[in-house]
Parts: C-alpha cells; sequence; structure tokens
C-alpha cells in the first residue's frame, strides 16, 4: 500500500540496521528513549529491538496520555457519571484504566451512561442532538489531541451549546522531558521525540534539552524506517560527541509546528501544573480551559461528591514511565498486572509500555 | 464484585478464561470438554456433529450480510470445521417489541436463501418477544447437526511441526465491514462483509491430509493460532508478508491503530496440512469461488511451546499474542 509498504522495506531495514550497528560499535552502553506511546507500540510491533545491537538500550518515555493521566483523575471521572443527566464521553482507551476503586469499563457494565467515542466531534454531535442530556468529554492527551478539543469547545462557544462540557487531563510533553533530562536516576543519552506532537509544537521546544542538558533530541516518525533512521540520526549526533535537535520526518513536521493550531490552544486553555502518574506534580506541565473558556470546564460545571483517592500498591508505573525500571522488573507484571486485569495504566493502553512487553516480549 | 464485561464476550482472552473457568468447571463432560468447533457424538452407527451459536451482531444489516444471513453461515461453519456436512438447523429468534414486520421477513427470507445455498434446512424454531429495551432489536439462536464425512480426519492431536498453515483467503473483512456499517467513523467505503458458508469449499477439499480447520471469527486469525498453538503445544510461525489482507481493510486498520490479525472473520477457514500436501490442498481452495485469495501464512515450529510467533515485514520477528480485551463490540 502506498505510504505504507515504503516505509516498511526490508531491505532499507537490514541497510539502516547494519549501520547502527557499525557506527555504535564502540560507544558502550548506549540509552536512547523514545517518548511517545506510539514510538512504543511500532518498536515492539515490528521488532526494532531485534535490528539493535545489544549496547543501544531502548527506554520507553512518559508518552503515552492514559498512563500519565493519574488515579485521582479516573475517580473524578467515574464520580462525574454518576451526576443525573450527564453522558460521560471517552476514547476508549480510557475505559479499562483502574482509577481507585472502579474503572469506566465497570461503571458502564453497572449501566452508567458512558460512550466510547472516536472524536470529540462525536461527542459535540451527541450535545447538539441530547439538549436534555450534558455531555461531558474526558480530555486526554498531548499537544496531537488538545488542538482538536481546542476547536471543538471553539464550535461549542459559537454554537452556544450549554449541555456540552470538557474534563481536561490534557498535558504538555516538553515540560516532563525535561524533568526527565534533569533527573541524575534516569540516564538518557539521547531522545526519539515524538511525531505528531511535534508537528503541532514544532523543533523548538526541545531546544533546550539539546542546548541545556546536552541531550541529543531526534524528532521521528512512527514508521519502522522512520524509528531505526531516528535512532541512526541520534547514535551519529552521540557518536560525534554533539546534541542539537534533528527532525528526521520532515515529511510532517515543519520546525515552525502548526501555528494554527497553537493559537486555537493558547485561546482556549491555559497552562497549569499537573498531576503525572508515577512522576508527580510537574510544573506548567497541563492545560486547564481558559477563563473565556471556564463555563464548558466539567470540574467547575457540576459539584462532585467528595472522591477518595488512594495510593499505588506495588504498581512501579512511576519508574516504568520515567525509564527507571522495564516493565519486566515490576512484579505485578504479566502476574498480578495483565491487559485483562490492569493494576497500572501502562498495562491499558496498548500505547502503554507494560501492555507493549506484555503483548509483544514476553 | 465481579461483573460480566463487554471483554467477557470478545473471543479473547478474558472469554477463554470464563470457559474453562465457569463452564467447562461446572458443565464438565468428555464432549463438551475438547472444546471444539462441534462436539462429536455417536448415534446409531452414524458420527455426528452438534453445535449452536448466538447473534446478537449490531448493526443487524451491513454490507456483504445480515444477522440472518449470518445465523445459519455462523453454524454451517462450525460444523464443516470440524469435517461434517451440516444437515439441519434449529433457529430461535428473541425479538423487542416495536421491531419491523418488514425487517422480520427480510432477515427470514435471507435465511431461506443462505440455508437454499447451503443445502441446509431449519427443521425446528423459536420465537419470543421480549418488552422494549429488554434486548436490542433481534437476537438469534441458531444450532445445528452435521454428520462426519467418513475421511474427515480432524484434531489437533495429528498436528506436527513442519505440517503448514494455510487461511483460505483476506484476513478481516467481516471486523471491518460492521465498524464500518455502524456509521460511527463516517468513512466511505466499499468493503464488504465475507459472510459466507464455507461447506462446499471444505467438501472439495476435505480429506485425511486436512489436519485440522477452524473458521477464525471473534479474536481473528491471531486468536484462533494461538488457541491451535495452545492445543498442540508447538509454537507456530507465520509470515507476516503472506498474509492476505485487502489493501481498504488495511488502510482502515492503518488510521485506527488496528491490526487486521484480531479482526473477525466470517467466510474464511484456517487450516493445518502436511507438508507434502500443502501446494496440492492449496491449489484445490484456490478453485473454489471461497478460496481464491488462500494463501500458505507459516509452519508449525519445532520448538515446543504454545506461542505464536509473526516474521516482521522489516524482517524481525515478535510474539503474536491472543486478542486482549473488546477489539469490537456484538460483531456476530
Amino acid at each position: 500500500m502506498k505510504y505504507i509498504d515504503e516505509f516498511r522495506d526490508n531491505k532499507i531495514a537490514n541497510n539502516i540496521s547494519r549501520a547502527i550497528f557499525d557506527k555504535a560499535r564502540n560507544l558502550g552502553p548506549i540509552n536512547l528513549m523514545e517518548v511517545c506511546g506510539t514510538h512504543t507500540m511500532s518498536i515492539c510491533k515490528f521488532g526494532i529491538r531485534g535490528m539493535l545491537p545489544e549496547n543501544i538500550n531502548l527506554i520507553s518515555g512518559p508518552g503515552c496520555p492514559v498512563c500519565v493521566t493519574p488515579k485521582s483523575y479516573l475517580d473524578k471521572a467515574i464520580a462525574i457519571s454518576t451526576l443525573p443527566d450527564v453522558v460521560l464521553t471517552t476514547f476508549g482507551d480510557m475505559m479499562r484504566v483502574p482509577g481507585s476503586r472502579s474503572s469506566l469499563e465497570k461503571e458502564k457494565s453497572c449501566g452508567r451512561s458512558i460512550k466510547v467515542v472516536y472524536s470529540v466531534l462525536d461527542a459535540v454531535e451527541m450535545a447538539e442532538k441530547n439538549s436534555d442530556k450534558k455531555i461531558v468529554f474526558l480530555g486526554i492527551g498531548f499537544e496531537t489531541t488538545s488542538p482538536t478539543v481546542a476547536a471543538s469547545l471553539a464550535y461549542a462557544k459559537k454554537k452556544n451549546l450549554k449541555n456540552f462540557f470538557v474534563y481536561s487531563g490534557h498535558k504538555i510533553i516538553p515540560p516532563a522531558m525535561e524533568i526527565l533530562a534533569k533527573d541524575p536516576a534516569v540516564a538518557i543519552d539521547g531522545f526519539l521525540c515524538p511525531a505528531h506532537v511535534s508537528a503541532i509544537i514544532g523543533t523548538g521546544p526541545y531546544k533546550i534539552i539539546a542546548g541545556k542538558y546536552r541531550i541529543p533530541c531526534v524528532i521521528a516518525g512512527f514508521e519502522p524506517l522512520d524509528v531505526l533512521q531516528g535512532i541512526l540520526m541520534l547514535i551519529e549526533q552521540i557518536g560525534s560527541n554533539s546534541s542539537y535537535v534533528e527532525n528526521q520526518y520532515k515529511r510532517v513536521v515543519k520546525s515552525s509546528g502548526n501555528k494554527k493550531a497553537t493559537a486555537l490552544l493558547d485561546k482556549v486553555f491555559s497552562v497549569e501544573d499537573s498531576e503525572w502518574r508515577g512522576i508527580g506534580r510537574l510544573a506548567k506541565s497541563g492545560l486547564r480551559l481558559s477563563r473565556d473558556y471556564s463555563r464548558f470546564d466539567a470540574l467547575k460545571a457540576f459539584s462532585l461528591p467528595e472522591v477518595k483517592t488512594t495510593p499505588d500498591k506495588g504498581c512501579r508505573c512511576g519508574s516504568v514511565l520515567k525509564g527507571i525500571k522495564t516493565p519486566i522488573e515490576c512484579k505485578l507484571f504479566s502476574k498480578k498486572c495483565t491487559p485483562q486485569d490492569p493494576q497500572g495504566a501502562c498495562m491499558v493502553s496498548s500505547e502503554g509500555a507494560c501492555a507493549a512487553y506484555h503483548r509483544y516480549r514476553r | 464484585m465481579k461483573k460480566i464485561t463487554l471483554s467477557h464476550g470478545s473471543g479473547g482472552r478474558l472469554m477463554h478464561e470464563l470457559i474453562k473457568g465457569l463452564f467447562i468447571k461446572n458443565l464438565d463432560n468428555p464432549y463438551l470438554n475438547k472444546l471444539g468447533d462441534s462436539a462429536l457424538i455417536h448415534a446409531k452407527n452414524k458420527d455426528l456433529a452438534y453445535t449452536t451459536d448466538s447473534f446478537v451482531i449490531s448493526p443487524i444489516f451491513f454490507p456483504g450480510g445480515d444477522i440472518g444471513k449470518l445465523s445459519v453461515c455462523g453454524t454451517v461453519n462450525d460444523l464443516c470445521v470440524s469435517g461434517a456436512n451440516p444437515r439441519y438447523l434449529s433457529c430461535g429468534m428473541i425479538v423487542e417489541e416495536g421491531f419491523d414486520y418488514s425487517d422480520l421477513e427480510r432477515i427470514t427470507l435471507s435465511i431461506k436463501q443462505t440455508c437454499k445455498k447451503a443445502g441446509v434446512y431449519v427443521v425446528a424454531g423459536d420465537f419470543k418477544v421480549v418488552e422494549k429495551g429488554a434486548a436490542d432489536r433481534i437476537f438469534i439462536n441458531t444450532s445445528g447437526i452435521g454428520e462426519l464425512y467418513d475421511n474427515a480426519r480432524i484434531s489437533s492431536s495429528r498436528i506436527r511441526p513442519g505440517d503448514k498453515v494455510i487461511i483460505s483467503g483476506t484476513i478481516g473483512d467481516h471486523g471491518a465491514a460492521v465498524l464500518l456499517a455502524r456509521e460511527e467513523l463516517k468513512f466511505k467505503s466499499r468493503i464488504s462483509s465475507d459472510c459466507a458458508c464455507l461447506n462446499d469449499l471444505v467438501s472439495s477439499i476435505i480429506s485425511s491430509d486436512v489436519k485440522f480447520m477452524r473458521d477464525p471469527t471473534r479474536g481473528g486469525l491471531a486468536t484462533t493460532l494461538n488457541e491451535i498453538a495452545q492445543e498442540i503445544g508447538y509454537n507456530i510461525g507465520i509470515d507476516e508478508k503472506t498474509l492476505p489482507v485487502k489493501e481498504s481493510v488495511m488502510a482502515l486498520c492503518e488510521i485506527l491503530g488496528l491490526e487486521p490479525l484480531y479482526m473477525a472473520n466470517e467466510g474464511k477457514v484456517v487450516l493445518v496440512v502436511s507438508s507434502k500436501s500443502a501446494s496440492r490442498i492449496l491449489s484445490r481452495i484456490k478453485k473454489h469461488d471461497l478460496g481464491r485469495g488462500a494463501r500458505i501464512i507459516g509452519e508449525i515450529d519445532r520448538e515446543k511451546g504454545k506461542k505464536v510467533y509473526l516474521k516482521t515485514k522489516i524482517g524481525s520477528s515478535r510474539i503474536l499474542d491472543m486478542l486482549i480485551g473488546e477489539h469490537l463490540p456484538r460483531i456476530c
């Protein structure tokens, strides 16, 4: 298939793999972090680890939006679903993420009105068609997803919709990368930067990582040849002892990003401190609805019953998200914690590091 | 408290655990415990296969079929992959009050046509109506009896390392067609379900060289291959580049992050055959209308294990697991 097969070519993959073997030979152990969950998926799905030398260690980063959503968010989302006339709409990945006592999937099986949508626009349409219901959308995702939510809010405002709300759990990638770059426990030699997040934010936000922290950054696409080439570019930077931001994914990512999308984000959201599952509260790393849009903010529109969030027991999602531990090093992995009965969010989303390890690497 | 979720009915790992942990545990008997597509029973010098299946698909009409056609094909196929010639069906319908008569008629006519084509009869039936909201439009259960072919020796215990795995055509068509028919995605496409009765195809190839057959419905080809690997205790190796997938189905899967390997089929059969008979059987399958896209997709490993390995397009290898959780609810 055009645009797919040429990026999965066996011969080219072997050539890049050989070049990586050649250039990494004398570099000692190298830790590369793929920040984005879709990279993790691609690496596992195509068996990319099998094409790399043993001294290159790929670490899965915090770039699966479902995985970094804290338990307290789910507990509140479940609380919202109990309110009268509310229809909770969400992307499918969120359904099985465990909250403190339940999950959206379990609540749905008890008769709560929870609907999986493929796009936030479906939720808006639902609000337009059902004026007697309050449609709440769970806004989860990074810069790839948040512009579509911003666009739906701008539309809802224009149409003066009174029954559409967003519970924003949106997060921003670069602050999390900076925390990881600073953390002495996480020794990262290079970042494989996310593809579609970068299509929105451009190359600028990574400059601080490459400049101040001297860690090479390569923005790479999600197809296997993109990933392999991205890794080769990182190895070349490491080999020449340099660190700068490179863009492998030029067919999609412009260095200036998508200005229309970022302008919309600035209008609809404002930046706030945000809780990342397992990582903690990070300064200026989340998005809440701006003052102009606060009437669409689910947390402001509804008074919620008190929600108690219990701490995780034994789950190492935090260390996995930081790349300090691999999923296999967690005691619960594939035993108490499986995709059927996940204990941590990394096991739920198909992009989560634990789910990817469970599915493809056991 | 433990609840039944949609994932328990998806055909994946959770459903397998439920079947073994609840149904087999309590209803335990040698016929059921074999977990075949049909039970094999012996009645007065005749070897019979007996099976049942329920159909709750939404939407009830979709490109390539409807719930009526599906309810005949599903049961006919379970019988024929067990090595039986399907003969008699029962058909029970549960209908929600307010259901359109014309739709019921359309479904009945579809059952009639499909039975005629497959050469089977509906010989017993039941019809119940429940209050609004107690069912979603219409649910159908069919059961079926078939006579085992004299020359059929279908058993996973006959599978040996080196045996070849064949799929009778493109994978994922039914799952993709139903997904699109729900109109939630608003894609335009001509993807049509592969819903079809396989008994004619199977009867044209049945011989002792065919060691095992299964129709990869819910959970898709990946789940069926895992079931086989677990039964035989040998790993199975599959080559991704040989998998037949329609370009339209592939495109849909790429956009949505789905894998055709996990999408349901309703008119395909997976066969395990001896290595030396593989090309002969393949060419016979290809002669049949329903088998034109057939391919050899892999083989049984020499290595003991219960896993399925996929050689990826870029030349590496990875584990191909069973479907976990719900891929797409109510596809059959």
